[in-house]
């Protein structure tokens, strides 16, 4: 069995499973935010009164909340989710609730990491898309709906068909100015948005080895774009290293094994990949940034789940520093402890003295919520993961999707750049 | 289950056209049902009608796990989306809380069916009839647990074997 197949059989008591199998997985990990949260409420409401119980959750320790779409509140409706949301996380006892404005909170996936909630070999499902982002650790991690994730809450498990995998193995690593965004939109851009649909997008191969964690995340995060129900890496002893850090404790690696079968292996040679955009309306259709349209850009934005880890804000000072901005910047750190190593390692001098703004944690404007979003016909170039049309604004704004390197160069120049291409 | 189509010829409609972004912190299934398709087709509102199917190309729903996407259609009065195939959180979306069926169809019933043909869907059947043209075709049949879900009414009423 692969990784996934471990996970899965484990979880739902099997001594394996094989792909399209139907299972019932007890679930260890469940996320909700401030729009899944109020989802979910309003689900348990249309419950009661069916008169199903929905007095208590199966495992309060095992649920986490995050505020992150709509906060700081952009307008009243946000605000009255926030307040449900806090509500909610009294009366079922969740003690894990980070709320802006005490201390640390963020984009959920970021909290995943930043925070350890998530250990290697778990079964995590969250009420968002993008909850794919955890499989870097080595977890079984999936986005489901509102209903699903009451089910999960009510009951800690949930059905799934066990996915097929598709495995990718990066061989040999990214040259400096490429990033694991460049990769993952190579990817997409070859397989599609709908190349992973019900699939386990695995990822391997000496290039992902010698990847950060960080890095992996990426990955994982825009597995979604191409439809899949998971992204993972089989975790190593920089996981470990990682999470322990962290705060997590009774680590225990998994690994699939030597005789896994994959429904389809693509290789991919690192020294080859280069910078490349998500050119509006779709994360396949992508082109590589020295033959990228000559289009003048409005904004760059570095921010969300995808690009505003850590070392994706590292990855834009290093352009930024010395550097002015020629166009609408923002920077928002992905968490509140990320935005407190920017601010102790000079990140945040760095983007204030190029003209950047920079926001609080935030989904914000990455999902056209608040925080930034575009008017008719602005151009944005961002770190962001969707460029569906109206993303991140107006319908007819148009977003570039890039790497926060190809973000930070095109901010400095207003056309998009590679960042070999800067004087 | 009869009702009139409303064609939308192309691949890809994701759920930020089905529900833009804006509208997450709606949880209020009427109004949400107000801004349903606003994205792509501002008309959508005006012209739906209760009973109406949604016919559309390949990975219809892709993009986010909002549940607010089956929500909108479902309250719009959209009872099934007939689609070449469906992204894989708003297919289980759609089916776990029962608010519309999501109908695999073929390149000939896709070809054929016209915006405001009747077509009359038989799940026990696996069979789609266009009654405007008096042309019937064949539906992929649901999976095992979709389609117990589905007589269910949702998730929550299904009792696992």
């Amino acid at each position: 069995m692969n990784i996934v197949e471990k996970i899965l059989a484990r979880a739902s008591g099997r001594d394996s499973v094989a792909p399209d199998d139907v299972i019932f997985a007890n679930v260890d990990k469940a996320m909700v935010h401030d729009v899944s949260g109020p989802g979910v409420i309003k689900v348990f409401d249309k419950l009661k009164k069916q008169g199903i119980d929905v007095s208590k959750l199966w495992d309060p320790s095992k649920v986490w909340v995050a505020e992150d779409h709509f906060v700081p509140s952009a307008e009243k409706v946000s605000a009255e989710n926030i307040v449900k949301l806090s509500n909610f996380t009294k009366n079922y006892g969740i003690q894990k609730h980070f709320k802006y404005g005490m201390g640390q909170y963020g984009i959920c996936h970021t909290l995943s990491h930043e925070e350890a909630l998530v250990l290697p070999g778990e079964v995590y499902v969250g009420g968002d898309s993008h909850t794919n982002t955890t499989g870097a650790l080595g977890a079984f991690a999936c986005g489901l709906g509102h209903t699903d994730v009451a089910y999960v809450l009510l009951y800690g498990k949930i059905w799934f068909k066990v996915p097929e995998t598709i495995y990718f193995k990066l061989n040999g690593k990214l040259p400096e100015h490429v990033m694991a965004k460049d990769f993952i939109l190579k990817i997409i851009g070859d397989i599609g948005t709908d190349g992973g649909n019900y699939k386990t997008m695995q990822f391997g191969g000496s290039g992902v080895d010698v990847m950060s964690v960080e890095s992996r995340l990426t990955l994982c995060n825009m597995t979604t774009e191409a439809g899949a129900k998971n992204g993972i890496v089989e975790p190593d002893q920089k996981v470990v290293d990682y999470l322990t850090s962290r705060g997590a404790t009774n680590i225990s690696l998994i690994k699939g094994d030597e005789n896994a079968e994959y429904s389809q292996i693509i290789e991919y040679e690192g020294s080859e990949m280069e910078p490349l955009v998500a050119k509006p309306f779709s994360p396949e259709n992508i082109a590589v940034v020295r033959d990228a349209p000559s289009v003048d850009l409005d904004k760059s934005y570095i921010g969300s789940c995808t690009g505003a880890k850590y070392e994706d804000l590292e990855a834009a000072a290093k352009i930024l520093k010395g550097r002015k901005v020629k166009i609408r910047t923002e920077v928002l750190p992905a968490s509140i402890s990320i935005y407190k190593r920017a601010m102790e390692n000079g990140l945040l001098t760095i983007f204030l003295d190029a003209g950047v703004t920079i926001g609080p944690p935030t989904c914000g404007a990455c999902c056209g919520a608040h925080m930034g979003v575009l008017a008719k016909d602005e151009i944005c170039i961002s770190t962001t993961n969707r460029n569906f049309p109206g993303r991140m604004g107006h319908v007819d704004s148009q977003t570039y999707l890039s790497s926060p390197l190809v973000a930070a160069a095109s901010a400095v120049t207003g056309k998009i750049t590679d960042p070999r291409d800067l004087p | 289950m009869k009702g009139h189509i409303i064609k939308y010829a192309r691949d890809n409609i994701d759920t930020d056209v089905i529900i833009p972004g804006q509208y997450l912190k709606v949880h209020d299934y009427a109004e949400l049902a107000t801004h349903a398709m606003e994205g792509l087709d501002p008309d959508f509102h005006s012209k739906v009608k209760d009973g109406d199917f949604i016919l559309s190309g390949k990975n219809f729903g892709c993009g986010s796990s909002r549940e607010h996407a089956p929500i909108a259609l479902s309250h719009s009065g959209i009872k099934a989306v007939l689609a070449l195939s469906f992204a894989r959180i708003f297919y289980r979306n759609a089916v776990d809380g029962a608010f519309l069926l999501p109908i695999e169809i073929g390149e000939d019933a896709y070809n054929a069916i016209s915006e405001g043909d009747e077509v009359n869907i038989d799940i026990g059947k696996n069979e789609i009839k266009n009654i405007t043209k008096n042309q019937t075709y064949k539906m992929k049949p649901f999976s095992e647990i979709i389609g117990k879900i589905i007589e269910a009414g949702g998730l929550f009423n299904y009792k696992p074997d």
